[in-house]
């Protein structure tokens, strides 16, 4: 008796359903419905707080953030002779982007553009013009961090974890010390590097003041356009590079000590045994750590919250802190929304090709 | 008899019953959780209405104010709203528009001797009114100034922009301080359009055109907005005031400690200035050619328009507006009396009160930030225009865009018109 109602239960479709249901319904409401609300709101004009309906507003959020134009500033010709204008130090003079985008009835898809970035060609000036410069400089730094974080903190995880993947004593108190970062609140993290990078009497200026004997100028690390990103990408690196050297940790691990020993019987040096041996190992470990840091990267948010709001003049923005502004700052979800879904596109564009250059070629 | 006995009993509890159905609940929502000095006063004040009539009860729901906005915004479309409201004043006019909160129908005689700061006006109606006001001035010590041969300036005679300049070159000229002056700068958020907008209206520019509230274009980025920007980067440029990157720790210590010789500061820090020097004085904003100006209104309360007892709600919001309660609040938290009695009878304002100086300043000085309800967007845009010029921006494209930000905001929303 007993044994056939068991069997019943496990035959029973709708049961499997009951069981699967409480998971399925909370990765539902709480991950797939938001993501397809996301993908809606980026093409309507959805505010945080409105007594207004919702509209739908086709692309023109994406027109809002992506724009982009070329400007050509011709400088001021003598109007006799074509010569141009110049003034006592011989420069010459240009119009000013603001006199050609606003207020300009003949280049409309100009108006309220912003230049992002310009160069000399020949006499004129090019400039490239942007409707969200903050964007566009966001979509640059989130890039750099990606490029720069990527490989220092994969290859110094690894480093980290060849180190301590030997059978000395006392080797898991320094597992335990590269894994703390990663264990305490990102940020608790940044409030502590906010004080380590401090302009006047932070811990990092006294070290190198110190180490200088006082030559070392103070330097505002987080406060300095050239300095910010690089101090947060370093601080980055530091903090989560644990995280990864166990992952790396896991898959040095499984190589069998077998092959190494015969290596040793060949005769291999210490750099050809890693080549051949223990990096052919590690490979899907390194399309592991490479894919999560990569995503990791493109999402960072805490760090810019807690230490630069993004700036000094925009010189930390990112993908992820701009939509949070947007979204939630300035209370505009349909842009936050339509920033999300870029980000989504870029990091899944991205995550293809490398799943692509990583594939298991068939010989 | 035993009969009687249960007939008595019943007919005694139907009539606590009653009693007790006759006092209608009343919630109301307070952003000071974790402030014991303040949950007293409130609950004092609920406390004496509740014994004072017997329709209804009110509740008191307390929540921590980084959390207090978000609460309400989710309560709201939860369709969950109290019935009295905690309300930050340049934030009603957001909520009244989302149709969050009803204008009140308390007599206005309660408030008719307030300063003009407490009270929450939109589209003519009164929505909100504040039990205290806050408000901003130079903190400074006297033997500093005299040392320096600056003069001291008065309500009545402030300093124009040139002497306060001239004033900060001889103070960073003595050498004496790592910086003349402290604005504040590690403060982000609401401190920038509530401390330093003032500095732009006594300009002549402003955040966006009051006139209908329809764009920013000539206010904020106009010649008197341009010119505003270029003294606001010379501060900066010239390390007359420290800037972004300014540590939260020198910023509320910095003055105690002598790193500053004047403090952009509020009343509720006037207290710790008065302690660490012993000849502290506060003195006006300066004066740009359009008068001095200063920020004004704190947070208020306001009826939910989804209330099922507004009435209610509007008496206890009346009842909470008596000088007694006002001075409490004063007196409990440093925050200035809005009204002549009751901060005469408060400690720090008080005739010959060490924090007499802020009464005249918040009547004389106070302006309201922008009353429309795309105020919490240019205010972001106002905080990130003002950083970015301290750090180097030029000006003029940076206010140009964000001008076209706010503007921009407006169109997207009908202009704010329901």
């Amino acid at each position: 008796m007993q044994i056939s109602g068991s069997k019943k239960l496990q035959n029973s479709e709708s049961t499997g359903w009951l069981m699967a249901f409480p998971a399925t319904a909370i990765i539902g409401l709480f991950i797939i419905v938001p993501f397809l609300l996301g993908f809606y709101f980026a093409f309507t004009n959805q505010r945080f707080i409105s007594p207004n309906p919702t509209e739908y507003v086709g692309t023109s959020n994406f027109h809002q953030l992506l724009d982009l134009g070329v400007l050509t500033l011709e400088p001021e010709r003598d109007a006799a002779t074509q010569e141009i204008k110049k003034d006592a130090s011989g420069a010459a003079a240009y119009p000013t982007v603001r006199s050609l985008t606003r207020n300009n009835s003949e280049m409309p898809y100009y108006d309220g553009m912003r230049e992002w970035f310009s160069w000399h060609s020949g006499d004129n000036i090019k400039v490239v013009v942007a409707r969200d410069v903050v964007f566009m400089k966001a979509i640059v730094n989130t890039f750099l961090f990606v490029l720069i974080t990527a490989p220092l903190q994969g290859g110094l995880a690894l480093l980290l974890a060849m180190m301590i993947n030997q059978k000395l004593p006392g080797i898991n108190i320094f597992r335990t010390i590269y894994f703390m970062p990663v264990v305490v609140s990102i940020v608790v993290v940044s409030l502590l590097w906010r004080f380590i990078y401090s302009g006047d009497n932070g811990l990092l200026n006294a070290i190198l003041g110190f180490f200088t004997f006082g030559t070392f100028k103070p330097v505002d690390w987080l406060g300095n356009s050239a300095t910010a990103l690089p101090s947060i990408i370093a601080m980055s690196i530091w903090q989560a590079v644990g995280f990864h050297m166990v992952i790396w940790l896991s898959g040095l691990q499984t190589i069998p000590v077998s092959l190494y020993e015969a290596a040793d019987i060949e005769g291999a040096t210490g750099w050809q045994k890693f080549r051949f041996v223990t990096w052919p190992g590690l490979r899907n470990t390194a399309i592991l750590v490479l894919v999560v840091i990569t995503m990791q990267a493109f999402t960072l948010f805490s760090q810019i919250a807690v230490m630069t709001q993004g700036g000094p003049v925009d010189a930390t923005q990112t993908i992820v802190f701009q939509a949070v502004q947007h979204g939630y700052a300035k209370q505009d979800i349909a842009t936050g929304s339509a920033i999300s879904v870029i980000l989504f596109i870029i990091v899944i564009t991205i995550s293809l090709i490398q799943r692509y250059l990583t594939r298991e070629k068939l010989t | 008899m035993k009969k009687l006995i249960f007939g008595g009993a019943m007919l005694a509890s139907l009539l606590a019953s009653t009693a007790a159905f006759a006092a209608t609940d009343l919630t109301m929502w307070y952003h000071g959780a974790g402030n014991d000095v303040e949950k007293k006063i409130v609950n004092t004040i609920i406390d004496d209405f509740n014994k004072s009539q017997a329709d209804f009860a009110v509740k008191l729901e307390q929540f921590p104010q980084a959390a207090y906005n978000d609460s309400v915004t989710a309560a709201a479309v939860a369709g969950k709203l109290p019935d009295i409201l905690d309300v930050d004043g340049p934030v009603m006019p957001g909520w009244a528009w989302a149709g969050y909160m009803a204008p009140l129908t308390v007599d206005p005689a309660a408030y008719a001797k307030f300063l003009p700061g407490p009270i929450g006006t939109y589209n003519g109606k009164v929505y909100s009114v504040g039990l205290w006001d806050a408000a901003v001035a130079m903190v400074a010590r006297k033997s500093v100034l005299d040392a320096n041969g600056i003069r001291i300036p008065t309500i009545e005679k402030p300093w124009t922009g040139e002497e306060f300049d001239a004033a900060l070159a001889k103070l960073q000229a003595s050498g004496k301080f790592e910086y003349p002056l402290d604005l504040g700068m590690a403060w982000k958020g609401e401190w920038y359009p509530y401390a330093f907008s003032p500095f732009l209206q006594s300009f002549g520019g402003d955040i966006v055109n009051r006139d209908g509230y329809k764009t920013a274009d000539g206010s904020l980025n106009g010649p008197a907005a341009v010119k505003f920007g270029a003294w606001w980067q010379h501060l900066f440029k010239d390390k007359l005031a420290p800037g972004t990157s300014q540590s939260p720790a020198d910023r509320d210590n910095g003055f105690a400690a002598g790193k500053y010789a004047i403090s952009w500061n509020g009343n509720w820090a006037a207290l710790g200035a008065l302690k660490a020097h012993d000849d502290v004085i506060f003195l006006p904003a300066p004066d740009f050619g359009k008068g001095p100006k200063i920020g004004a209104a704190s947070w208020q309360f306001g009826v939910s328009a989804t209330g099922k007892h507004q009435d209610g709600a509007n008496k206890f919001i009346q009842f909470a507006l008596q000088d007694k309660y006002l001075t409490a609040f004063s007196d409990g938290i440093g925050l200035i009396a809005p009204t002549p009695e009751s901060a005469a009878a408060s400690i720090n304002y008080k005739k010959g009160g060490p924090m007499e100086a802020y009464f005249g300043l918040s009547k004389a000085q106070a302006l309201l930030r922008p009353v429309y309800p795309g105020y919490s967007v240019a205010a972001k845009v106002f905080e990130k225009a003002l950083a970015d010029i301290s750090n180097g921006s030029e000006v003029q494209p940076t206010l140009d865009a964000a001008a076209d930000e706010i503007t921009k905001d407006i169109a997207k929303n009908k202009n704010y018109t329901k």
